[in-house]
């Protein structure tokens, strides 16, 4: 049986933990991490609610034992965090014994820093460092330096749906036996940018989203990283390597409708669900939970629910999202829902989806919204973002 | 391994590429340390509604992919796959100076939605109606490199026609934070005794859109073939020749079947000696080539030397104007290209005439 | 009125980049969005900008501008209703 390429490392960073364990334990408290933005000043502070990570960049920067001139953006550190974690966790003692690589994701990039200098004078010459870290490569440059990996070294953005295309990246030059291990995931930070930009789009929520609820009012915005060690057959084996699940099937289509909305009828979103099944050679009742994307804007969540129910008919498995607990953390969001899934399958687990009262009418789908203990083999994962890119993943049980 | 031929081209450029009947007939090199395009008439590849919220990178973008798609005869490709290294540069700055001139408030939405790094992908998925596999790779200097492996690991599975291609803009700002960073040269006129002879730090900026039609099967419009791409984001200068001759051996090539090398020589005395020891050494009898005088640097510049190659080895000519030794050649077999950018993201791209 | 109209129109070029019309163009009935003028939902949240910016009038409720932006004088009814 084809069981897919082995997640044997992870690593994970958000508004509800620090580690692995730490994001464990709040999902199973029903601990939420949405709050007032404190790290910075903006003056949206009062009128919206954020994912916000509350540790200030100086402390990470002692923490990964940087330089003091060193030019890390928060992106980039909260991205080192991580994928340190998850190469840890794999038990890799010489990265270089197999061939690695190294696959990220972003879509803020080093906007955090850009925003402090870029158009103002004020704070010009002690923030020139980092005019080269703005690149949506650099934070993936760094932690390849930091962990010494050299040659495959690449870095996606598709906005929302960034880190799924990184794992199925990766995933694919596995299984083509290009690479024999590779590193995955992706890290956005928040910055005022992404703050204003979302809310051009009135789509912020002033309290905590409630996602797929007939009466949501729009998303949070979160800022996360984490990532994925996959290792090929070859070496689990060889080392004896503990899986912790598979990534069984993906798959990535566009929806093709809208610059930033999704069609009514969530065509994208259908595809990319159906063609990840195909490829983990699944059917969709096999699926038996889903990590929806669950933005909580109105018209994702409608649109979401639209192709759930086409793909899923009625027989709709147990469903949540997890972006109340930890606001929507755009390209890094399903890098940490991949953590979420893993963790789903390895403690048989349903998160709940918090916030949630009334189904949507027009759907009428109701998502687990306590903590649910099941069998769980397979948990599907969407991720849907601007530019009609839509990314489905699967994690199959070992 | 599945053939990847490349059956359609379509470039943008500092050169009037996007007349694609011609091929570098009215070159002129570049003398200033920015150039913009040569400009298409936009109007003929996008409708106006869709183009009134465009930047300029994204308008090059479309027209490059119409044009590579057009020669190609395709409609709708099984996976369309982007490279950018600076991503959507006009629009974040306009948003960001937007933010800073109004203290976050009468913000409105379209440089904000402009500026994600995938606008090119989905703004081509939209006007294509396209629901194929569709990445955006914004990994620097390799951008572009990486989008090839993708397809060509694609072409190898179940795909047959792919859309890959790479897009980078001049952004105003970006510009100036480059010059004082000595990227960019600070003087106007800057390859006086020519882009190889330079002895100052610091490049010449440009920008361009280039898209290329990847197919199984060969066809009247076939270029060339990709046998090969692979990338390395740090490499030591003294194992770069050990790695080339060792691509080349995994294709069953060495350095005296290279029938053509194309460098990515940007002027830059800092790193473009990497370029010359090769020169030097690996590659001296081999026919050197390079562009960056034409198409001045990007991070995504290197698709320009792909739209080099594929017309080399598809016309059996190398013009003039790109040659930097002088070799003897019967026939035109197989190109080596071989790009890295400031000491970093190497790259190595395998072409063989069909 | 009717110099508020005139005004709607220039801005509404200018904002959205209509590139190719003219203040003549636009009649005052015709409908700005879909297949009319063809505005779409990232339009309407540009002239929801606008009513703030240039006339004080917040729209809290994105929906809510489908029936205010439908005509030129829809939107100078209801700027003239609501300005202060």
């Amino acid at each position: 049986m084809n069981r897919g390429v082995a997640i044997t490392g992870m690593g994970i960073i958000s508004s509800i933990g620090n580690n692995v364990e730490e994001n464990y334990q709040s999902l199973i408290a029903k601990k939420n991490g949405i709050t007032k933005i404190e790290n910075f000043k903006t003056i949206q502070s009062d009128s919206i609610k954020v994912g916000e990570i509350k540790i200030i960049n100086a402390i990470f920067e002692k923490l990964l034992n940087l330089p003091k001139e060193n030019n890390y953006t928060r992106t980039a550190l909260l991205a080192e965090i991580a994928a340190k974690e998850a190469v840890k966790n794999a038990n890799i003692k010489d990265i270089n014994k197999y061939k690695t690589g190294l696959i990220s994701a972003t879509s803020v990039g080093g906007m955090d820093k850009t925003e402090q200098f870029f158009f103002s004078d004020e704070n010009k010459e002690k923030n020139k460092k980092y005019i080269l870290s703005h690149n949506a490569g650099d934070a993936t440059k760094k932690i390849a330096k930091s962990l010494n990996i050299t040659d495959f070294v690449s870095t996606i953005s598709t906005a929302c749906s960034s880190s799924a295309n990184a794992i199925m990246l990766g995933a694919r030059m596995i299984k083509a036996g290009k690479l024999d291990r590779v590193i995955v995931g992706g890290s956005d930070c928040l910055s005022k940018f992404t703050i204003n930009g979302f809310n051009t789009l009135m789509i912020l929520s002033k309290t905590d989203c409630k996602p797929f609820d007939e009466n949501r009012t729009g998303l949070n915005l979160g800022e996360a990283a984490a990532f994925l060690v996959l290792e090929s057959d070859k070496i689990v084996k060889k080392e004896n390597k503990k899986v912790l699940a598979y990534v069984s099937g993906y798959a990535n289509a566009n929806d093709a409708f809208h610059q930033t909305a999704s069609s009514e009828n969530g065509e994208g979103a259908t595809l990319a669900m159906n063609k990840a099944l195909k490829v983990a050679n699944l059917k969709a009742t096999d699926i038996d939970y889903i990590n929806a994307h669950g933005t909580a804007t109105p018209n994702n969540d409608q649109s979401e629910s639209r192709a759930i129910l086409r793909v899923f008919n009625t027989k709709t498995p147990s469903f949540s999202s997890t972006k109340a607990y930890t606001g929507h953390t755009l390209a890094a969001a399903a890098a940490i829902e991949a953590v979420y899934s893993v963790l789903a399958l390895q403690n048989q687990i349903v998160f709940p989806n918090l916030n949630f009262e009334t189904p949507i009418t027009e759907t009428n789908l109701t998502p687990e919204t306590e903590v649910v203990t099941k069998e769980i083999n397979h948990v599907l994962s969407n991720s849907f973002g601007f530019g009609g890119n839509c990314s489905t993943l699967i994690f199959s049980k070992v | 391994m599945k053939n990847c031929y490349i059956n359609g081209v379509g470039s943008v450029s500092a050169q009037e590429t996007s007349d694609y009947e011609t091929f570098l007939e009215n070159y002129k090199e570049i003398t200033t340390n920015i150039t913009t395009v040569c400009k298409p008439n936009y109007r003929d590849f996008i409708k106006p509604n869709r183009i009134r919220r465009m930047a300029s990178g994204v308008k090059n973008g479309v027209v490059a992919a119409k044009i590579a798609l057009t020669e190609a005869n395709l409609d709708s490709p099984d996976a369309i796959i982007t490279g950018t290294g600076m991503g959507c540069t006009i629009d974040s700055e306009k948003f960001l100076k937007n933010i800073v001139a109004n203290d976050e408030q009468f913000l409105t939405p379209t440089s904000f939605i402009q500026s994600t790094h995938n606008t090119v992908g989905g703004q081509i998925a939209l006007s294509l109606q396209c629901n194929a596999y569709n990445v955006t790779y914004v990994h620097n200097a390799t951008s572009f490199e990486t989008s090839i492996i993708d397809a060509m690991l694609m072409l190898n599975d179940d795909a047959s026609k792919i859309l890959v291609g790479a897009v980078d803009e001049i952004g105003k700002q970006t510009t100036e934070f480059y010059k004082e960073a000595k990227i960019v040269k600070p003087e106007e006129i800057i390859f006086k005794d020519g882009l190889l002879n330079s002895k100052t730090k610091g490049t010449s900026l440009s920008e361009g859109a280039h898209f290329f039609v990847l197919e199984n099967e060969k066809t009247t419009n076939t270029y060339a073939k990709i046998k090969a791409v692979e990338i390395y984001d740090i490499l030591e200068e003294n194992k770069i020749e050990e790695k080339i001759h060792q691509f080349l051996k995994d294709n069953q090539l060495d350095i005296d079947t290279i029938d053509a090398v194309i460098l990515g020589n940007n002027g830059n005395v800092e790193f473009d000696c990497i370029f010359n020891n090769l020169q030097n050494g690996i590659f001296k009898h081999t026919q050197q080539l390079y562009y960056k005088h034409l198409s001045g640097e990007y991070y995504t510049a290197n698709g320009f030397g792909l739209y080099l190659a594929s017309n080399i080895l598809k016309n059996q000519e190398i013009p003039e104007i790109v040659k930097i030794n002088h070799k003897e050649n019967k026939s035109l077999k197989h190109i080596l290209l071989y790009n890295q950018y400031r000491g970093e993201e190497h790259s190595f791209i395998l072409l063989s005439s069909c | 009125m009717d110099n508020l109209k005139q005004e709607l129109k220039e801005k509404i070029i200018e904002n959205l980049n209509l590139e190719d019309m003219n203040v003549a163009d636009i009649d005052d009935n015709d409908v700005l969005f879909g297949d009319g003028l063809g505005l779409d939902s990232i339009d309407a949240l540009e002239l929801i900008v606008m009513l703030d910016k240039d006339y004080g009038i917040k729209i809290a409720d994105p929906k809510k501008g489908k029936s205010i932006f439908e005509s030129i004088n829809t939107m100078a009814k209801f700027i003239s209703e609501n300005r202060n």
